[in-house]
């Protein structure tokens, strides 16, 4: 699995060769109507087919789309995850706890208009409404593993640009060791903040170097099209190597700060949550192996998992940031 | 509880009624029991297992374990509320049914989510994973009772030691409580293990009432 590295090189698959996603649907479509459906979804969930086979009734988002080149240096040649799946099966605390919560809750929320705070340790502290934001830099797709820290993963075509290009934009001072996101909490747009299970408002957090590192992707789409709420509206970061919940979801605030960020999951549960949280298949959560992870969509149940890969298979990009570092200890 | 210890209605023309019924109570009991299952496979053959279909598969057989394990335990109560007696008949069958789901939950662990890890799997039970090791010890308890279930197995036994190994099933229920709410701790959302928690102890409670009320060492009622 360790080959899969060169893959990022975007030298073994070219990037047309992935499916777009229309005449993926177009297809799924065909095997509905046709009444292939229902017998490949029987084959499907026994294993028989590949998830290609597999129906969604959705037919995509119905969202705004969002125009982007792709960016062939972040290919890789896993399969991309359905969009049905990638839209319904969500950890966003903000709407419940249960993976089905966010996609059929999170339709209170409302991302425009919008505006993120730029604060702290910068020379140009200011508040971007979300046109401008949108406008800072050309727009990209690249296609990422997502890996959860619950130990399934997908692949998604998000749309964005590297959250360095703001940074620069901003130039933080010498003082600025970290950056610091924090996410809306507004009770009557999200309705699962009246319980309790972390605190509100969902914090996160990046080292500089690592906030800078040209994968950190701030992200404003999917599947071509703008997020949808259960994703992250309207913007987002996307932070490949590290578990999901790293990458904050639905920006009001990022702060350049000094001393490292108390980011919600560390806050919850110090030593189950660390800081960092690369994905690393060697160090295990508390309470489950990393070891392995169930790729959302691919075989049908009697598929078995994939050997997870240190930083996600982003180890040749990201490695360095971490070197003479104990990632048992710093994990 | 063996029918031998005298549960059933003293009055003949009663009993002769039951008896007209009771076997369309059980094939009702049996039905309604299936369903869950029956449920799974229908949504297996129609995609509606959702994205992650062996969580799916994991979290409504290890559900369905918890609600026939509550069932089970909350006949004794019904029973002497209501005074139906002929609810202890159908009771051997909702115990079975509760390690039939049991077995499946396991059996999805071992096979679809682990794939006979056995390595991994023996780390999780011995303590890497609390909650597996709360779960494992709940369905290991559960196969004697399974075993020792047919009528057979009870008179070889002997009526006060089948009891007596049947009232396993309080640990059972204790440890399936456990295992449910370190899993949700991870989640830090104890809202469902707390309804089932309230629930089983609610249907241990009564019984510890009823034991400190009448302490008989020859009381009929069983716990």
């Amino acid at each position: 699995m360790s080959t899969k590295k060169s893959c990022l090189r975007g030298t073994d698959i070219p990037a047309s060769s992935i499916t777009p996603r229309d005449i993926a649907m177009g297809r799924r479509r065909f095997l509905q109507a046709s009444g292939i459906g229902l017998t490949g979804l029987g084959g499907a969930a026994l294993g028989v087919f590949p998830s290609g086979a597999q129906a969604a009734d959705s037919p995509g988002t119905g969202l705004a789309k969002l125009t982007a080149t792709r960016n062939t240096r972040y290919v890789v040649t896993d399969k991309p995850t359905d969009i049905k799946d990638v839209t319904t099966y969500n950890n966003f605390y903000e709407f419940g706890t249960d993976k089905s919560d966010p996609a059929r809750r999170a339709g209170t929320l409302k991302p425009r208009p919008w505006q993120v705070a730029i604060e702290g340790e910068v020379k140009q502290p200011k508040i971007y409404d979300l046109d401008a934001l949108l406008k800072l830099a050309p727009l990209e797709e690249r296609i990422y593993r997502h890996r959860c820290v619950e130990g399934w993963s997908m692949v998604i075509p998000w749309v964005g640009y590297s959250l360095a290009e703001l940074i620069r934009q901003v130039q933080p001072t010498g003082n600025a060791k970290y950056v610091e996101f924090v996410t809306l909490a507004d009770s009557k747009q999200m309705p699962g903040l009246s319980y309790p299970v972390l605190s509100w408002p969902y914090v996160e957090g990046l080292r500089m170097d690592e906030a800078m590192h040209p994968l950190s992707l701030l992200t404003f789409g999917l599947y071509g099209e703008v997020l949808p709420n259960q994703n992250g509206a309207p913007v987002r970061m996307v932070v490949p190597w590290k578990y999901g919940f790293k990458s904050a979801k639905s920006i009001v605030k990022i702060r350049f700060v000094e001393k490292m960020p108390l980011t919600s999951w560390n806050r919850a549960a110090s030593d189950e949550y660390g800081f960092y949280s690369n994905v690393n298949p060697d160090v295990d959560h508390p309470r489950w192996s990393q070891a392995t992870e169930r790729r959302i969509g691919e075989g049908g149940i009697f598929t078995p998992k994939r050997k997870t890969l240190m930083f996600n298979g982003y180890g040749e990009q990201v490695a360095s940031l971490y070197q003479g570092m104990d990632l048992r200890k710093f994990f | 509880m063996p029918d031998a210890q005298g549960t059933t209605v003293s009055r003949p023309a009663a009993r002769r009624s039951t008896q007209r019924w009771l076997p369309w109570v059980k094939v009702a009991v049996f039905v309604f029991a299936l369903a869950p299952l029956l449920r799974l496979v229908l949504y297996g053959f129609t995609d509606r297992l959702g994205a992650n279909p062996v969580e799916f598969i994991t979290r409504s057989t290890g559900t369905w374990t918890l609600v026939m394990l509550c069932i089970t335990l909350a006949i004794t109560p019904a029973r002497r509320m209501t005074g139906m007696a002929w609810l202890l008949r159908v009771r051997r069958m909702l115990g079975l049914f509760a390690f039939f789901y049991g077995a499946l939950h396991f059996t999805t662990y071992f096979w679809l989510d682990q794939w006979f890890d056995w390595e991994s799997m023996l780390r999780d039970v011995t303590g890497k994973r609390p909650f597996i090791t709360a779960g494992f010890a709940a369905f290991a308890l559960m196969v004697p009772l399974a075993l020792t279930s047919p009528h057979a197995m009870a008179r070889r036994l002997g009526g006060r030691r089948w009891q007596r190994l049947h009232h396993a099933i309080y640990a059972i229920a204790v440890l399936a409580i456990l295992h449910y709410w370190w899993m949700r701790a991870g989640k830090n959302d104890l809202a469902e293990p707390a309804i089932y928690a309230i629930v089983v102890a609610g249907l241990l409670g009564a019984r510890l009432i009823w034991m400190l009320r009448r302490p008989r060492p020859g009381a009929r009622d069983t716990l």
